[in-house]
């Protein structure tokens, strides 16, 4: 076999490198092929008597990402075809086999009689990870950029090649669980004190070390292929096991609220893999790698959170037209805490910042924004010390729009107040450069209309950021009615270049995900007046698989925005657009009371100085009616929740505010934390099935009121069979 | 369908379940062996006469291990030809392998059985069998596998129990068993655990604190809260009941059962086999029930199991006159009380297993014995005796007495 994806040189000593180097790609990655050449190798070295032992390195900057996920489409079509032909059991069968594949080629070099060694020259993650387990030997270079580890559940998958019983086999099982159930991934120093990893060189040393370790007599069996191998922690069922699980299956429901398929996955396989042998560990392992495969989770993980998500942040809405544009300097006018936040992400990613205020001294309060932000990440060790400095030498404070006049994007993040902004606008557009492209931060003013404002339409769009800038990967990009390409592909190129991941929005009162989250938010002020237990809204919702519960995101949101936002809705689209015991809720709590959210420390909670965040008692007074909470169905009020925001993000697509399902469901999760096993708001739908979704809407209607209808397109869509996916199918991406 | 009468029942003292409890030097087998012996030697029992042993026991490994009712049967001199059965139905196994051993009876195919139960929580230790229900997690997640006192204070939690409530009740607990020993209303029942010399060990229940006040109670910082914080298992009781936003810690050690070492057994036989043993029936078993309740909550099984029995026998608690609950945690007893919305009267009357302790396998065992000798005693008919148990579950007898 002639290798299109290694190298395969042996030296006089007989010690033959496997170097990894895949044509084509910048990143290694175990597609059938590769899995292929690699057993071809395999047994290659271990036949060839002049072969003494085997390391294997990457010639790429990175060691391997790991396994090619679109390999998984391909199990679908291998396996569908066998049920046709042969039925269900054997198609289970056929994916058993297929997916344990490289299980068995890593088991098969951990037994193969010859000592191999993982030269691991980069990050090295999942099933590349997995393989450097089953080498006899893993050296690390010292390399800052290196990260180890099995972030597989991050996709809806788990370790599937060995991971999860070589790890559970080398750290105590807490600390296994711990990192597989997070995806944790590690820097060289931390795998080497985990050991992990054996030995750190010198990159310049790594294949010397790794050849001297064969040269000088290392062993080609892995510690729990010899007799008397003991656990780190002892077997399951002994005094410390019966102490670890069941803390272990408690803490994995807190984290997952065993909504997981492949946590829950990790679980079992660790469970069960420790107390056999290697090659029956592997097997139960690998009948449980088949089964996630196959979850509708994993695969609307897989498409949500790796595919699409890929897709969007390498452009895939950016017009083909418009020659790449680099922003060096970015103006950001409004330094409060969301033009602050705008220019501490922008100037992290080495681009110059304008931030202006109205005054020197509000100007560089936004800058010492960046101050605190950047000193919190060096104190956790996230930043080197010299970027603090680096970081504030490029951010300019001021109270000048002159200082615009080189700037190539100006976002403007001004009080939410069509006048203001209107003001801003005049005094700013004399200033820019004629190529310059202008952005509104804006999230509930129409971007078409706050264009009129502005003397070239083409080049004004919405560049909407979520809070906390730092921490949200999400931006939402918003076509006015007159946006340009070149505007768009700035704002593209611009949101790429901080590392956050775009999603581009026709205009419309909300936009995209504003719409929905503030649907889930009612939801829950709803559920309150009809006399649910506040406690059981939140803890449900969070069951649902939302981040934090309605009445919590209320506060976070502020109850007077929250009602301002109501009160303006009602005065534009009329009041048959709010529910008034809604509006009568949120009057109580900010007129009567002065309960306006965490900002006030009262809010749905009371906000001690001390200790946690506690529900406050009165909210038991304002509930005219209650409910026996054992008469409630749990699954339904779970519904109710996600429903009523895929709902309304089908309506996103039918008003035509969302173009390519992929956004609305990566900036579902992304921007408001829905539920991510789902893959998403239409990946929901999908999951469930049109017809399904839609008779559930109906049904939720009827009982609870006519904001769960199901918009026509849906109907249509139900009556054709077709899914969002199928019928607004985007472009195949170049994987 | 023959009818099942208890003829005799004994137990032993309950010794305290710890390194410094009396009991602690006596084996598993040799509790099991001198309750068995009690109930042949006082009924003057034939050798091979009984039919089967019938033992409850919950953590049935090492010296426990092994079907200890054979071997506690040989030991007290039944008779080569009397089996032995050793049951495990957590906390109420003492209970169940009486309902086993009248059921034998009631089915025809035995004529004299022995129910019972034994329990060296010293020796052998509470979890000591292991099992998969906490561990698995293909049953601990989705069954919301809890520790009990964390379920139990879930239930107070859920249903409004104060730490108060929970702790003036274990001190009512501690007075009713003061005064019923005091009466000496369970001579009749206990055996003094002896050596071999015939020396006694120990004759009284040993885990009783009469003194037992509010303040000495309030003294005690709740048991649970920090497995229940620390462990996850107070976000497991949360998505179980997420009414709940946070759970009240209310038990400890003063008003939950006591950890004790004891043993006891009960004869059961139809009317013709007593009658040729010269016995007489002191009550018949009118009904039992077993029944699966909500695992997480998992503490609430007696009153589910109290609806269907009294269902089964066409009953309800206005023809019942003593009631025994097991006191596993005060918040099991007085959601039980709840539930039915009945007080204290006749539940307890003598205190239960916060004062006198709770040998787990034994315990179902003992108190129907104690129900059997207040009915008596206050010359009443019907009682009924339940427990609740690990993992959800409830069993309940109904006695009549002839």
């Amino acid at each position: 076999m002639a290798f299109t994806n290694f190298r395969l040189e042996t030296d006089a000593d007989g010690i033959a490198l496997v170097t990894w180097d895949m044509a084509g790609r910048s990143m290694n990655v175990f597609d059938a092929r590769t899995i292929e050449e690699l057993s071809a190798i395999v047994e290659r070295t271990t036949a060839d008597a002049a072969v003494k032992g085997v390391v294997i390195t990457s010639a790429k900057d990175a060691f391997s990402g790991g396994a090619d996920l679109t390999m998984l489409e391909t199990f679908g079509v291998v396996v569908a075809d066998v049920m046709k032909r042969e039925g269900a059991e054997a198609a289970s069968r056929k994916l058993l086999d297929e997916v344990s594949r490289l299980s068995r080629l890593f088991r098969r070099i951990e037994t193969c009689g010859k000592p191999w060694v993982a030269a691991i020259n980069g990050l090295a993650l999942g099933g590349a990870f997995e393989l450097s387990l089953s080498c006899h030997q893993r050296i690390a270079a010292d390399n800052p950029k290196t990260r180890l580890g099995l972030p597989e559940i991050k996709v809806g998958l788990f370790p599937g090649a060995g991971g999860t019983q070589r790890l559970v086999r080398m750290l105590p099982p807490a600390d296994a669980l711990m990192m597989m159930l997070k995806g944790e991934l590690l820097n060289v120093a931390k795998a080497r004190a985990a050991k992990l990893v054996d030995a750190v060189v010198p990159p310049g040393e790594l294949i010397a070390a790794a050849k001297d370790w064969i040269r000088s007599g290392g062993k080609a069996v892995a510690p729990w292929d010899v007799e008397g191998f003991k656990l780190p922690a002892g077997p399951v069922y002994s005094k410390a096991g019966m102490q670890m699980f069941p803390a272990a299956n408690a803490i994995y429901r807190r984290e997952t609220y065993d909504n997981y398929p492949a946590a829950r996955a990790i679980m079992q396989c660790v469970y069960e893999g420790l107390q056999l042998p290697m090659d029956q560990a592997l097997r139960v392992e690998a009948r449980y790698f088949a089964h996630v495969v196959r979850t509708p989770e994993a695969a609307a993980m897989i498409r949500s959170l790796f595919l699409s998500m890929q897709d969007l942040n390498k452009g895939a809405r950016r017009p083909k037209n418009v020659p790449p544009t680099r922003v060096r300097k970015v103006g950001i006018i409004g330094a409060g805490f969301m033009g602050a936040s705008i220019g501490y992400v922008t100037a992290r990613a080495g681009i110059d910042v304008v931030l202006i205020d109205r005054d020197q001294q509000s100007a560089d309060k936004g800058k010492a924004h960046s101050d605190a932000l950047i000193s919190g990440e060096i104190k956790k060790g996230r930043a080197r010390e010299g970027a603090r400095e680096a970081l504030l030498s490029r951010i300019t404070a001021t109270p000048d729009f002159t200082a615009l006049k080189d700037c190539d994007l100006i976002v403007e993040a001004v009080f939410e107040d069509r006048k203001v902004k209107a003001e801003t606008y005049a005094k700013a557009q004399p200033m820019l450069a004629a190529s310059a492209i202008f952005a509104s931060n804006t999230s509930t003013l129409p971007i078409t209309s706050l264009a009129t404002e502005f003397k070239d339409q083409g080049r004004f769009i919405g560049i909407h950021f979520f809070s906390p800038v730092d921490k949200m990967m999400l931006v939402e990009i918003i076509l006015g009615k007159n946006t340009g390409e070149v505007a768009l592909a700035t704002a593209l190129d611009y949101v790429r270049a901080i590392g956050k991941t775009p999603i581009v929005v026709n205009d419309s009162r909300g936009f995209f995900a504003n719409r929905c989250v503030l649907n889930f938010v009612a939801e829950g002020h709803l559920m309150f007046g009809e006399g649910v237990p506040p406690a059981m809204i939140e803890n449900v919702a969070r069951m649902a698989g939302m981040p934090v519960g309605p009445l919590s995101l209320t506060d976070e949101i502020a109850i007077d925005l929250a009602l301002r936002i109501v009160k303006a809705t009602e005065s534009d689209l009329g009041a048959a657009a709010i529910d008034a015991g809604q509006k009568a809720l949120l009057i109580e709590m900010v007129e009567t009371r002065g309960r306006l959210g965490r900002k006030n420390g009262k809010g749905f909670y009371d906000y001690p100085e001390k200790g946690k965040k506690k529900l406050w008692p009165g909210l038991a007074g304002l509930q005219a009616n209650k409910l026996d909470p054992d008469t409630l169905d749990v699954e339904e009020m779970k519904q109710r929740f996600l429903v009523v925001q895929a709902v309304e993000a089908a309506r996103t697509v039918e008003d035509g505010v969302i173009v390519d399902p992929r956004e609305a469901d990566v900036g579902s999760i992304l921007g408001f934390g829905f539920a991510p096993f789902t893959g998403g708001t239409l990946s929901y739908i999908d999951m469930m099935g049109t017809k399904r979704f839609v008779e559930l809407c109906q049904r939720l209607e009827k009982k609870y009121g006519p904001r769960f209808a199901p918009p026509r397109l849906l109907l249509d869509m139900a009556a054709k069979g077709e899914t969002f996916y199928g019928r607004f199918a985007p472009a195949k991406s170049a994987a | 369908m023959a009818e099942a009468y208890i003829y005799d029942h004994v137990r032993t003292p309950r010794g305290r379940g710890k390194i410094d409890g009396a009991l602690h030097e006596v084996t598993a087998l040799t509790l099991a062996a001198q309750a068995l012996e009690a109930i042949r030697m006082r009924n003057g029992l034939q050798t091979g006469q009984v039919d089967d042993v019938v033992l409850g026991c919950v953590d049935p490994v090492g010296e426990a291990g092994g079907d200890i009712a054979r071997m506690a049967a040989l030991r007290a001199g039944l008779g080569d030809a009397v089996p032995g059965i050793q049951i495990n139905r957590f906390c109420a196994s003492g209970l169940d392998a009486v309902n086993f051993a009248s059921a034998q009876v009631m089915a025809g195919q035995h004529e004299l059985t022995i129910g019972g139960g034994v329990e060296s929580m010293s020796r052998v230790g509470i979890g000591a069998s292991g099992g998969a229900w906490p561990v698995d997690p293909s049953i601990a997640i989705p069954a919301y596998f809890m520790p009990q006192g964390v379920s139990a204070d879930l239930i107070a939690t859920k249903y409004g129990f104060t730490r108060d409530d929970c702790d003036a009740f274990a001190v009512e607990s501690q007075q009713r068993a003061a005064a019923a020993w005091a009466d000496g209303r369970f001579k009749n029942a206990v055996v003094p655990v002896k050596d071999i010399n015939g020396i006694t060990i120990l004759d009284r229940d040993e885990h009783m604190r009469p003194d037992t006040t509010m303040q000495s109670l309030g003294q005690l910082k709740a048991s649970f809260a920090q497995v229940g914080e620390m462990g996850g298992f107070e976000a497991v009781a949360i998505q179980a009941h997420p009414e709940v936003e946070a759970i009240n810690y209310v038990h400890h050690a003063g008003n939950s059962s006591g950890i004790v070492d004891g043993a006891a057994a009960v004869l059961i036989g139809s009317r013709q086999a007593g009658a040729r043993a010269g016995l007489k029936p002191r009550a018949r078993i009118k009904a039992f029930a077993n029944i699966g309740s909500e695992p997480a909550m998992m503490l609430t099984g007696p009153v589910d199991v109290t609806h269907k029995v009294f269902a089964r026998a066409g009953m309800s608690f206005s023809d019942i006159d003593l009631v025994e609950i097991n006191e596993a945690f005060a918040s099991v007893v007085l959601r039980y009380l709840q539930a039915f919305d009945i007080g204290m009267a006749k539940v307890n009357v003598n205190g239960g297993a916060i004062a006198m302790g709770h040998p787990l396998g034994a315990t179902g065992a003992m108190i129907l014995g104690t129900l059997l000798d207040e009915l008596e005693r206050r010359d009443l008919a019907t009682g009924l005796v339940t427990l609740c148990i690990g993992g959800g579950m409830g069993t309940a007898t109904i006695i009549e007495r002839v």
